[in-house]
């Protein structure tokens, strides 16, 4: 299971699982650790230290490998729940001896890949222009990334088209070795995760554990299940009236443009390239200009998997050049985007204006999450926190309208305020941090100004509310009570470390005030009464609905949003529809039997 | 045990010095010669009656090894085994469904790594061509787990809109402890089929392999363990099938049994299972399959699939293409090109790349073949080419071609499961697929025609699992695969392959409203008014 938030399913090795995070009383400071430990350089902690530089892309653990480590290392760290060590780490002795096993980032790593991927070659840009990319947790620049625009865009499609023509290598595969492709794919990423971790973590910002257990595994699991499909996606043989044989081929769209965004880089890739690829399409991929080192790595593991050239194309740059011309693209059959709603909605218009291009979209969010007096508020509390400040506050899916029932809403608010001063803001590479900084200067920024609007239009800021720290783009977990429905913290998507805290009386009320958004992307309810849990979950204007869990998600079940949250659905079986044309072939016949 | 590996090495000397793909000391040396025991729970045990019993290289009629032979005692050990891992709470039934994927892949990954060792050890114990064995059988075992491991986790139930004010859906649950009987004309590939599809959707597993071929079936027991199956999920039980098979088959405590083979032990398997606890049965049994070749087809490529179709694995295959039915004014250069075709198949031995057709699997085959052939000249048809023994030792018969031959014949009626083809004569298209449909088989047939009018009415009206249009014994993992009429029970293969090892769960739950409704009614009291 992929699961955003690691409290019950998470590796047991990950120190801020527990519910009952007093053990991080080790370091229960929220204050940003000291600027000299924010260095992903050195990223094991004072007072362990690696002997030995580790081979890059190997995992590296700090002490020598015990039995139960190896088992796991052979594994892969693909292992189900059953495959993982231990048990929660309650007392901080036995916490530090899990953390001395835990995976440690690759020292020093070297960035190979900083071209764009077109037929499977590194090109420079036509332009000759370059960008930076940064280190979100110092503001300094990593490395400098060729930049592509429109002339880009037309060559990578080019590509992709050749690729898809009739009779090429990979219109005339079978769909089993698309599916073995794939998978080989899934076994390299799992091969070189923690060189790939070390990188999402220092171009994104995101904390280094979470990273390779969440969205590596999230990354692997879903290229495996979509290399499980390719050979079973099924058209129907119908029987219609008449003296015919009607079948259904389902066949794949074409060149499918797919743009990335920024906050889980990999994973985003991964959702995307999975469900295409399986059904046979050839791509062109941009990935956000803010991130896109991990995804031109991923290039390089399609060329050594064995995907003939042409077939995943992948060009960094920026939306409003190397993003609209794809958009605008006519060589281009189908666009998928995920991203914010605005960019959505020119995404939309641009392929009415050109080729009619399919359009599956996966935008902004402000889910709803409800909170009945009945729940087990322990749970309630730690999953309503996660589920706003989980990847610092930066999903798409973040729970950032909390209703919760009138009479435990003063102790809600209160435990709630007394979790987020808990939390940990640090250096991406430390183990003990839960939060890493936001992407950039501007997002910082604009969650910052959302702050401000929440205490002038009257919320009660409970906690945090500042930017944190000298260099980085960090922000203080920050909790709202007193939040009404009208103010722009609780209508508009903040993306960032900010908890909004309503109050509500009754079920109708809730349902009612919960649907009353733009969005629909996510809802969660917590209640132990089975009724109420199913009452609130159909009412919900959402395309996902948690019941007392947040950001439980997986590769089989699929997402995304209703309303302005987005058109269709990724992950699942249905997720291979938005890759695919059905076509009706019908046959005339001489007779007719059952 | 020595002893077995050295008579191993010795037939390996003696016999087999052309293969070129893997030493004989790359055999010796293998780490896979200790599995001549039974695989239950993860490890090897002797009999519990002590009692082994020989393997033979049907290629020279010589004793390989002996194996540990398996009786009721032992099916018990190993339904215990695999009763215990299949208990709620065990780390199968908590693993992941994408994990039992995973694992199903890594041992596909496992197999296609000793695809060279396991082709000669296949080859040896069974007799097929070593060319065959590494490029078909393999390949096809690979693929087939590749493509149940990627069913794991997609094998969904529904939520469904039932009436009124209920929540309803269903759960694909594993239905519990399988046992496999499989037959020893494609031991591994047949172990695959059953393999697959068990273990994607969750269950667990007793598996007797056939007498005559047990080694690479062991081989494999070795590689489910290597790559992480939790003990008890699968074991592999050699031994007899009046014994151990019948012991599987009248288990109490076995859910499920599938087999396949002959008709004959099909009917007891299906009897077992009702004079005992109604065990679920599927069943690929044999078949009597016809191949219609109209005049309008391309002949060469006819004659050539027509001869594929029934001298495939030395003509032991459930699937065979045995009876030919060729239309009138084609019949005479059909039957001729026919011959042709089967003077110049290569038989021979089967570590020969050039090998063509390898020994039949055993003495009782070899004999009930020839009796067949005798049967078939005895009763009028026309003996064209072949019909005796092709080598001095091992169990090799000459391809054998009859003409003339009529319906009512021994030969056009039974399941020969040899090297003999019979060529029959029709006029019209009605008059064929009447004579096609008129046996008690309907596991699989073919059309050859350039007339797509006419393909289509033949392919809609035979009565069988799996109809091929101007080819034959094509095979996809991605295929539903099985027989009508005593051909069996149930398909494999291909998603329908699920159902066969699934049990379905309906759950239908009140929701908010009709609670409501329903304490309202308590109250007034007017639930008995109602419903008296």
């Amino acid at each position: 299971m992929l699961v955003f938030h690691f409290q019950k399913d998470g590796p047991s090795l990950y120190p801020m699982r527990s519910s009952s995070v007093g053990h991080l009383a080790i370091n229960p400071g929220r204050s940003l650790k000291s600027q000299s430990q924010i260095c992903w350089k050195n990223p094991t902690d004072a007072g362990k230290s690696t002997t030995d530089p580790p081979h890059p892309h190997t995992h590296t653990y700090i002490h020598a490998h015990t039995h139960t480590t190896h088992t796991h290392t052979h594994i892969g760290m693909t292992s189900s729940k059953i495959e993982m060590p231990g048990e929660v780490k309650s007392d901080p002795a036995a916490l530090m001896a899990s953390l001395q096993l835990m995976p440690a980032p690759v020292p020093n790593p070297e960035i190979k890949y900083t071209k764009i991927f077109i037929n499977n070659e590194w090109q420079d840009s036509v332009s000759g222009k370059v960008f930076p990319t940064y280190n979100p947790a110092t503001g300094e620049q990593i490395i400098e990334v060729q930049e592509a625009d429109k002339a880009d865009v037309d060559k990578a499609v080019q590509a992709a088209r050749l690729a898809f023509s009739l009779g090429s290598v990979w219109r005339t595969m079978d769909a089993s070795e698309r599916g073995r492709l794939l998978s080989k794919l899934a076994d390299l990423v799992e091969r070189d995760s923690v060189y790939l971790a070390t990188i999402e973590s220092l171009n994104s910002g995101k904390p280094f554990l979470p990273t390779l257990f969440v969205d590596l595994q999230g990354t692997i699991k879903t290229l495996r299940y979509f290399a499980g499909y390719a050979d079973k996606i099924h058209g129907s043989t119908i029987p219609m009236d008449g003296q015919f044989l009607t079948f259904t081929r389902y066949e794949p769209i074409g060149v499918c443009g797919q743009i990335i965004p920024w906050n889980f880089p990999l994973m985003m890739t991964a959702w995307k390239l999975g469900p295409a690829l399986a059904c046979g399409n050839t791509i062109v991929l941009k990935p956000a200009e803010q991130t896109p080192l991990t995804c031109l790595y991923i290039a390089a593991l399609i060329k050594e998997a064995g995907f003939p050239p042409g077939v995943v194309n992948i060009l960094p740059g920026f939306g409003p050049t190397a993003g609209a011309a794809m958009a605008a693209h006519k060589g281009i059959d189908k666009v998928a985007f995920t991203g914010s709603t605005e960019v959505g909605k020119v995404i939309q218009e641009t392929a009415g204006k050109t080729n009619l291009k399919r359009v599956t979209l996966e935008l902004g969010g402000k889910s709803p999450n409800i909170i009945f007096a009945d729940s087990d508020l322990d749970l309630a509390v730690e999953q309503a926190h996660q589920g706003v400040f989980f990847n610092a506050g930066q999903c798409c899916t973040a729970g950032s309208r909390i209703y919760v029932e009138e009479p435990i809403y003063d102790e809600f608010v209160k435990r709630s305020v007394e979790r987020a001063k808990r939390k940990i803001v640090g250096s991406p590479f430390d183990p003990t941090t839960e939060q890493g900084p936001q992407i950039s200067r501007e997002q910082q920024n604009r969650v910052l100004e959302f702050v401000q609007s929440g205490i002038s239009e009257g919320a009660k800021l409970e906690c945090g509310g500042k930017a944190l720290g000298l260099k980085g783009f960090y922000v203080e977990p920050t909790v709202f009570s007193n939040v009404t429905d009208d103010m722009r913290i609780a209508r508009e998507e903040i993306f960032g470390p900010v908890q909004q805290i309503m109050k509500f009386k009754t079920i109708e009320e809730v349902i009612e005030r919960a649907n009353n958004s733009d969005y629909g992307l996510a809802a969660a309810v917590f209640t132990n009464d089975i009724n109420k849990a199913i009452t609130v979950s159909t009412a919900m204007q959402a395309g996902t609905v948690w019941i007392n869990c947040y950001n439980a998600m997986s590769s089989q079940c699929p997402f995304g949003g209703y309303k302005m949250s987005g058109n269709g659905r990724e992950l699942g079986e249905i997720g291979l529809k938005e890759y695919s044309e059905v076509k009706t072939i019908t046959m005339k016949m001489v007779t007719k039997n059952s | 045990f020595s002893l077995s590996l050295l008579k191993y090495y010795q037939v390996k000397q003696n016999g087999f010095t052309a293969s070129p793909q893997c030493s004989n000391e790359n055999i010796f040396n293998h780490n896979a010669l200790i599995l001549f025991q039974l695989f239950i729970n993860n490890e090897w045990h002797d009999a519990v009656s002590g009692k082994t019993f020989p393997t033979i290289n049907p290629t020279t009629g010589e004793i390989i090894c002996h194996v540990a032979e398996a009786d009721r005692a032992d099916v018990e050990k190993a339904v215990k085994a695999a009763q215990n891992a299949f208990k709620l709470g065990s780390p199968w039934r908590r693993m992941d469904a994408s994990h039992r994927g995973l694992l199903l892949s890594r041992l596909a990954d496992a197999i296609e790594r000793d695809a060279a060792y396991l082709a000669e050890l296949e080859t040896l114990d069974n007799g097929k061509p070593y060319a065959v064995s590494y490029s078909v059988d393999i390949p096809n075992v690979v693929k087939c787990l590749r493509y149940y491991a990627g069913w794991a986790d997609k094998w969904e139930g529904k939520t469904i809109p039932i009436d009124g004010n209920f929540f309803c859906y269903t759960r694909h649950e594993p239905i519990g402890v399988c046992g496999q009987i499989i037959p020893w004309n494609f031991p591994l590939l047949m172990q695959a089929w059953k393999l697959g599809p068990a273990l994607a959707t969750g269950n667990t597993v007793v598996m007797k392999v056939a007498e005559q071929t047990p080694l690479t079936a062991l081989y494999v027991a070795s590689l489910i363990k290597e790559v992480g199956f939790p003990e008890g999920v699968v074991n592999i039980l050699s031994g007899m099938g009046p014994t151990a098979g019948a012991a599987i088959a009248s288990h109490m405590d076995i859910d499920k049994v599938a087999f396949t083979g002959s008709t004959e032990v099909g009917h007891l398997i299906q009897q077992a299972s009702g004079s005992s606890n109604l065990k679920k049965v599927t069943l690929e049994l044999g078949g009597k399959s016809p191949n219609i070749i109209l005049s309008d087809a391309n002949l060469e490529d006819a004659v050539e699939q027509s001869h594929f179709a029934l001298f495939f694995n030395q003509g032991q295959c459930c699937c065979a293409g045995s009876r030919t039915f060729v239309q009138a004014d084609i019949y005479d250069e059909f039957v001729e090109r026919s011959v042709v075709r089967a003077n110049r198949r290569v038989v021979g031995n089967p570590f020969d790349l050039k090998t063509e057709q390898g020994p039949q699997i055993d003495e009782e085959q070899f004999n009930k073949i020839l009796g067949y052939i005798g049967s078939g000249k005895r009763e009028g048809a026309k003996l064209m080419c072949g019909g005796g023994v092709a080598a001095d030792k091992g169990y090799f018969i000459q391809p054998t071609v009859f003409g003339n031959v009529q319906d009512n014949m021994t030969i056009a009626q039974e399941e020969i499961f040899g090297p003999v083809m019979q060529i029959l004569k029709f006029e019209t298209l009605e008059e064929v697929v009447s004579r096609a449909n008129d046996t008690k088989y309907g596991l699989a047939a073919a059309v050859f025609t350039k007339d797509i009018d006419k393909a289509h009415y033949v392919s809609n009206t035979l009565r069988a699992g799996t109809v091929w249009v101007n080819c034959y014994d094509v095979f996809g993992a991605q295929a539903p695969f099985g027989g009508y009429k005593a051909s069996g029970n149930g398909r494999e293969l291909g998603e329908y392959g699920l159902d066969n090892y699934t049990e379905v769960k309906t759950v239908k739950r009140s929701e908010w409203c009709i609670n409501y409704m329903y304490m309202y009614v308590m109250h007034h009291g007017k639930t008995r008014n109602m419903s008296s």
